[in-house]
């Protein structure tokens, strides 16, 4: 009865298992894809990073924690309270509720959803508001520039992303996120990013767009403009403090990890073994997932220790000048390929 | 009670309880800011209530399209606006006789409607069977708009980008005299074009 899926209590108790589930491995992993992201940036400039906290400084993640969560929470006078607090809450719930339909192996997702690339992006649309609100309720001119740059560039950068999403779409025939990765089955040449038939031609170049601006989406560099240090100080995070702060962090991270995600979902055929034979199918599809959406966080935190900043004009001329009519051409040619050739063949 | 019942039961109360709530807010928050928001928790409320209903297409595009893109632009405006927040608590007195009026008709008006409506007998199956069941709401609607209605939703596209360059022309001038960047010509240009190499006889100058 307990954990019987077709009765209602069952199936109450199992998602919210799967809820907890989700939850808790996210934030263990996320403490050491953090240290990962210093270690990387530090091994690209000669130094060493994190050493001191556990092995390797593998314990820096839990030390920094311990160290927020200590501190005093320091709300400075003129801010509207309320939203100054709803703010960080709603950046970090936005962040991990988005984590509902992502399917990391078969069948181990919290809601299946049919519409499922649809709620991200309708989430995703959603985590602009944190910054927003947290910039506005400072009530600090440098919180305010830093949520407006913020925004404009994750709208920006949305209409995109949208776009390269319907490429897949239109390939995959489903807004299912795992019937997305069900059509990608059966080796890597299947895979839409890198499969071995004349549509790669368009594919990946979208998988390189998707990737840049899930860059920008993330507020990452090169296109962290919102938190410029040497212009706006740390954008919409200048007045927040301590746990709040936490709760902000924690959410982008958790974002660049969904971005992460969703390029192996859409694009490197999800928890599918690159070869379909023996010694490759061994290995659970939960861990291929995981190597595939680390790799890419990987490539993530490299473009940060690597490419210098952008500028804000030379953002927005990326975003609306040259990503939009590529992807928009893209959706025109890959339909064409749906109808003509998949669809005679 | 069933559980399966329940949940469901709950989660409308809850959506419909809150959206009323929400938009009592948005007309009585003082601070328009708050206003916006309370429009936001609005339309996110009446997007639950979608799902309830099996149209979890059309909850997703509300959420997408009002709460991500309307409602943003909405608060941009807002809180630019330089607004003098003591000045808005007056005048309430002055608004009110008007005020109470306009909405005493208009729930009179209500009421005239509500005890004159005629349900048809019929409404009710039609309502709980607007789709086949097996199928996902996103191939219904895709199914029916792109065939018999395809016209019309060509003709709305039409009149949206009409509206769109509308918009572009009104607000699109051009400022004589100010440089701007080409990009192509940056990439374009080689060393040669912009440094000269001079071999500089000593003690002649150039």
């Amino acid at each position: 009865m307990l954990f019987d899926t077709s009765t209602a209590l069952g199936w109450t108790v199992i998602t919210l298992l799967k809820v907890l589930g989700f939850v808790v491995v996210l934030l263990i992993s996320l403490a050491f894809i953090l240290l990962a992201d210093r270690k990387i940036w530090a091994a690209v400039q000669m130094r060493k990073g994190p050493n001191v906290v556990g092995a390797f400084g593998l314990l820096q993640s839990f030390a920094d924690f311990i160290k927020f969560a200590l501190k005093e929470v320091i709300i400075p006078a003129g801010t509207d309270k309320g939203i100054f607090i709803l703010a960080p809450f709603l950046s970090l719930t936005m962040a991990f509720i988005a984590w509902a339909v992502v399917p990391v192996a078969p069948g181990w997702v919290v809601s299946d959803l049919n519409v499922g690339i649809l709620y991200l992006l309708a989430i995703s649309s959603l985590g602009v508001y944190g910054i927003i609100l947290g910039g506005w309720a400072s009530n600090s001119k440098y919180s305010f520039l830093g949520a407006l740059r913020s925004t404009a560039q994750m709208i920006s950068y949305e209409v995109s992303i949208g776009f390269v999403i319907v490429t897949v779409l239109l390939l995959a025939g489903s807004m299912n996120l795992s019937e997305i990765v069900e059509a990608q089955a059966g080796g890597f040449w299947h895979w839409y990013g890198i499969a071995l038939s004349p549509i790669t031609l368009v594919m990946l170049p979208m998988m390189v767009v998707f990737f840049i601006s899930a860059l920008a989406e993330t507020n990452r560099p090169p296109f962290d403009l919102p938190e410029a240090e040497s212009e706006l100080v740390a954008g919409y995070q200048v007045e927040y403090s301590s746990t709040l702060y936490l709760l902000f962090m924690i959410g982008e991270y958790l974002n660049i990890v969904l971005m992460c995600s969703m390029v192996t979902i859409l694009f490197l055929g999800g928890w599918h073994a690159p070869v379909d034979i023996a010694p490759f199918t061994w290995i659970p599809p939960v861990f291929w997932f995981a190597f595939k959406a680390l790799f890419t966080f990987f490539l993530f935190a490299m473009v940060k220790a690597i490419v210098p900043r952008y500028r804000y004009d030379q953002l927005m001329r990326l975003g609306w000048k040259v990503f939009l009519p590529i992807s928009m051409g893209a959706v025109v040619l890959v339909s064409a390929w749906v109808v003509f050739v998949q669809g005679s063949a | 009670m069933d559980l399966a019942v329940l949940l469901p039961a709950v989660a409308f109360y809850v959506f419909a309880g809150a959206a009323i709530a929400f938009a009592f807010g948005v007309v009585s928050a003082r601070n328009p800011v708050r206003s916006v928001l309370f429009l936001i928790m609005t339309f996110f409320s009446a997007a639950g209530l979608f799902v309830l209903m099996g149209a979890e297409f059309l909850a997703m595009i509300l959420i997408m399209v009002y709460v991500g893109a309307v409602a943003v632009l909405f608060l941009f405006v807002v809180m630019m606006l330089d607004i003098d927040y003591v000045e808005l608590r007056q005048g309430f007195a002055d608004y009110l006789p008007l005020g109470g009026l306009l909405s005493a008709v208009l729930t009179i008006e209500l009421i005239v409607l509500g005890a004159s409506w005629h349900i048809s007998d019929k409404a009710q199956e039609l309502r709980q069977a607007p789709i086949d069941a097996g199928q996902d709401n996103l191939r219904a609607i895709s199914e029916v708009l792109y065939t018999d209605y395809a016209f019309f939703i060509e003709a709305a596209g039409l009149v949206l980008l009409v509206a769109m360059i509308g918009a572009v022309v009104l607000t699109n001038f051009h400022k004589k005299g100010v440089k701007r960047q080409n990009i192509s010509a940056q990439v374009a240009r080689r060393a040669e074009d912009g440094v000269e190499l001079v071999d500089v006889k000593p003690g002649q100058g150039l």
